[in-house]
């Protein structure tokens, strides 16, 4: 979601401000006492205000399933242990990494170099798409063993959080390719904020799963 | 008037119908489209409780409904559907998307929201919701029959608890995801708006309580709506893929074992659905005290009284709205201690609600008193607001509650605190908007007539209902004639019914106002009809494409500097030079 509308709205930081003045410049009283950058400023700011607010929301709702998990797991009955596939471990050290190529590439963006930045960025890519196919084989290992979403109230919710986190790295992935298509020139017009921004996403999801892969082991 | 200059639009002025009026990204555009959405929502609602209405007053007569007879079950479908559409496609929609759409950015200086392709995406998932909503009227079976909150079992078993409860609730589930997908993208518009786009001088303490109210909501819909999704997949999972979130085991629909489902929790779902579900009814009714209060001031031609007061007490009611959802829930079994803890929380809004209502009388002591529509229907807000906020405090007691929780008094509550006194602030703002969006004055002497209708007749409606609740006439009954305890009440049913019919023609009039108005209402040719201080009302009616033609109005006090000594006017704009105040 958040990938998928900075496309319209980043066109309008480089035809953007003009001549936004500086604080306090207006009205000879300087009563105007708010506190205003340029608007090229503003024009860049909203995006990480953008992509914050939208973080707290995508608290919420894995903080919703994680309190239904818990309060799931204390009805008791007919919770039954699953034990994780192996792979969901790799799986998280590729996400690691991912993270870890992708602070490379945004160094490399900073010291203006732009072949490092491509690689770096593109291997974030490939590594996010590998945790993707690496949690799909997590489920076919899972469904060979006979476990099911609907077997045991433990499987439903190993399902559902992994589909969950898949989906929202589904829209972290369109941004990193988004940012991968654009050319150079164009990263370094608009300061780098869709690239910037997606990285903040990327890590999010990326602690995010750490998180939820706790709670599915610790909490099986 | 001081602007400051700057080149910026956010984008081209569209060409062409459809980029213009359909797939716009202008807020104002997307503003008008929420409105209307609402608009039509409203009577599609207001209809499904007409036929309530009249199978309540005459349940012997045959009133036709979708063809064949009107069963109990349809009764369940009716009240379904209008609590849902009434809920999130009007009290959702039309305070904050509509009105705060398009009056937002204009009234903060701002050119356009900070998200304007989100913003039309925003309104076209609202839209697409609202079809797959209405679609569950045509699909085998019918509407769901579990009511605007879906209590499961009842909503996660599938067609065998009852028609309406297979692809009809299917259908409702989806339309509530996807209308939460729509309200997340405008609360992360609404807030990144207010944060980052503000004028020159406009601090967070100068800024209109309108825009203060659709701040606050706008971060209960960011907080809130993300859980009710997460509840809505859980829930469809439930249906649809055999887990067991919210079907406990053992359990026996019509006579027969469910044995899919083992060990799920009902109240698991009641949990999530109110903790979204508390902060809707805040939703739904903080810009309706924003509107209330920027009215009010503007009519008394003084300053809202406790401009900070007020402030706070909005922060203070959206926060406390996130910690009280248990007090939908004293029947549920909870511990008592539990339901004490829920109902001191409760009881404790009653103080920045008693803040606001004081300070919304205080607003209008002394007051030079203009009584247009729109400030008749602010008034009419604050008495629905104290009426309908009144029973509030009987039914925060556990112990009250038990009693009256499944009656008609909690009908009474909710209508009038939430549904009425919300709608009567979206009256209000259209009342004193209209001619800014359209450029056309609705007619005062109709809308007069809607007020003196509408006022009585939500109380004759509403009011009676109260005794009801207190003899034990229960809610969601289709048919009171066949409980013989209930019998005798069936005069006072038959009154609200009639009440019904006159408040609604009273609405028809409204309705013939507002198209009549857009075609033929007098034009404005004044940029400030009302004499009002903020910034809407510093450009022409209707605003041009970037509201202030690319200049940045730069603001120098607060919104409601109204008779102020030594000016020559009896109020100062808010862009207004304070080398000028006192000359002018």
């Amino acid at each position: 979601m958040p990938g998928a509308t900075l496309t319209d709205e980043l066109d309008v930081l480089h035809s953007g401000g003009t001549g936004g003045g500086t604080p306090g410049s207006a009205g000879g009283g300087g009563n105007a006492g708010g506190r205003r950058p340029s608007p090229r400023g503003a024009a860049s700011r909203i995006y990480y205000t953008g992509i914050s607010l939208a973080l707290a929301a995508i608290v919420m709702f894995f903080m919703a399933l994680v309190s239904a998990y818990i309060v799931r797991k204390g009805q008791g009955g007919d919770w039954r242990p699953i034990n994780l596939p192996q792979i969901v471990w790799i799986n998280t050290l590729v996400l690691v990494a991912s993270s870890i190529t992708l602070e490379a590439s945004r160094r490399a963006y900073d010291r203006d170099d732009a072949t490092s930045f491509r690689l770096l960025w593109g291997a974030t890519t490939v590594l996010g798409l590998a945790f993707l196919a690496g949690q799909y084989i997590a489920w076919r290992q899972l469904a060979a063993a006979g476990v099911y979403i609907a077997s045991n109230p433990s499987s439903s919710f190993f399902y559902l959080l992994t589909a969950a986190h898949a989906a929202h790295l589904v829209g972290g992935l369109a941004a990193l390719l988004y940012v991968l298509t654009r050319g150079w020139a164009y990263l370094r017009r608009s300061s780098g904020i869709a690239a910037s921004v997606t990285g903040v996403y990327w890590h999010f999801m990326d602690g995010l799963w750490v998180f939820l892969l706790l709670v599915l082991q610790m909490g099986r | 008037m001081s602007t400051h200059a700057v080149g910026a639009t956010h984008h081209a002025p569209p060409e062409g119908f459809i980029w213009k009026y359909i797939f716009s990204k202008d807020h104002k555009v997307i503003g008008i489209q929420y409105l209307l959405l609402a608009l039509f929502s409203v009577f599609v609602g207001m209809g499904l409780s007409v036929y309530m209405r009249i199978h309540l007053a005459w349940p012997g007569m045959k009133v036709p409904l979708f063809g064949g007879d009107f069963t109990p079950e349809k009764y369940l479908m009716l009240m379904t559907m209008h609590g849902t559409i009434m809920v999130f496609m009007v009290l959702t929609t039309a305070p904050q998307a509509g009105f705060g759409n398009y009056f937002l950015p204009i009234q903060i200086g701002a050119a356009d929201m900070a998200f304007p392709t989100l913003n039309m995406l925003s309104f076209w998932t609202t839209f697409l919701s609202l079809m797959v909503l209405l679609a569950a009227f045509f699909v085998e079976g019918g509407a769901p029959i579990s009511g605007w909150t879906a209590y499961s079992p009842l909503s996660a078993l599938g067609s065998i608890t009852g028609p309406g409860q297979g692809l009809g609730q299917t259908l409702w589930i989806f339309s509530i995801a996807i209308f939460s997908a729509a309200s997340l993208m405008g609360a992360i518009n609404f807030i990144t708006t207010t944060i980052d786009l503000r004028a020159r001088g406009l601090t967070m303490m100068r800024l209109p309580l309108t825009v203060w109210a659709w701040f606050v909501t706008a971060i209960l819909s960011l907080l809130a709506f993300g859980v009710l999704l997460a509840a809505g997949i859980l829930l469809l999972l439930d249906r649809v893929a055999g887990t067991s979130f919210f079907i406990p085991g053992g359990l026996i629909v019509s006579g027969v074992l469910q044995t899919k489902h083992t060990g799920g929790s009902p109240l698991l779902w009641q949990h999530l659905f109110w903790f979204f579900g508390h902060p809707e009814v805040y939703i739904a009714i903080l810009p309706g005290m924003g509107v209330a209060s920027h009215v009010l001031a503007t009519f008394s031609r003084k300053p809202v009284f406790g401009y900070r007061a007020m402030v706070y007490a909005i922060c203070g009611i959206g926060f406390l709205g996130f910690m009280v959802w248990g007090h939908h829930m004293f029947l549920s079994g909870m511990s008592p201690y539990t339901g004490f803890a829920f109902s001191m929380m409760t009881m404790a809004i009653g103080v920045p609600s008693a803040i606001k209502t004081f300070n919304w009388l205080g607003t209008l002591w002394g007051g030079q008193i203009r009584f247009t529509c729109a400030m008749l229907f602010a008034i009419g807000f604050v008495s629905l607001f104290v009426s309908g906020g009144l029973s509030g405090l009987f039914l925060a007691q556990p112990a009250v509650d038990l009693q009256l929780h499944n009656t008609y008094f909690v009908v009474a509550h909710f209508h009038l605190i939430m549904g009425v006194a919300a709608i009567f602030g979206m009256f209000t703002g259209t009342y004193y908007w209209f001619s800014k969006m359209f450029g056309r004055s609705m007619n005062e002497t109709l809308g007069k007539w809607h007020f003196w209708i509408t006022f009585p007749g939500v109380y004759f409606i509403f009011m009676p209902m109260h005794f009801l609740g207190l003899v034990g006439d229960p809610r969601r009954y289709a048919d009171m004639t066949a409980v013989e305890f209930l019998k005798p009440l069936q005069p006072v049913h038959n009154f609200i019914t009639y009440a019904v019919f006159v408040t609604v023609a009273g609405q028809l009039i409204f309705l013939f106002n507002f198209i009549w108005s857009l075609r033929a209402g007098k034009k404005v040719t004044d940029m400030n009809p009302w004499r009002a201080t903020t910034l809407e009302w510093t450009i022409p009616s209707p605003p041009p494409f970037d509201n202030f033609a690319g200049h940045e109005p730069v603001v120098y006090r607060g919104p409601y500097e109204y008779s102020v000594p030594g000016h020559t006017e009896d109020f100062v704009p808010q862009h207004l030079d304070p080398a000028q105040v006192g000359k002018i």
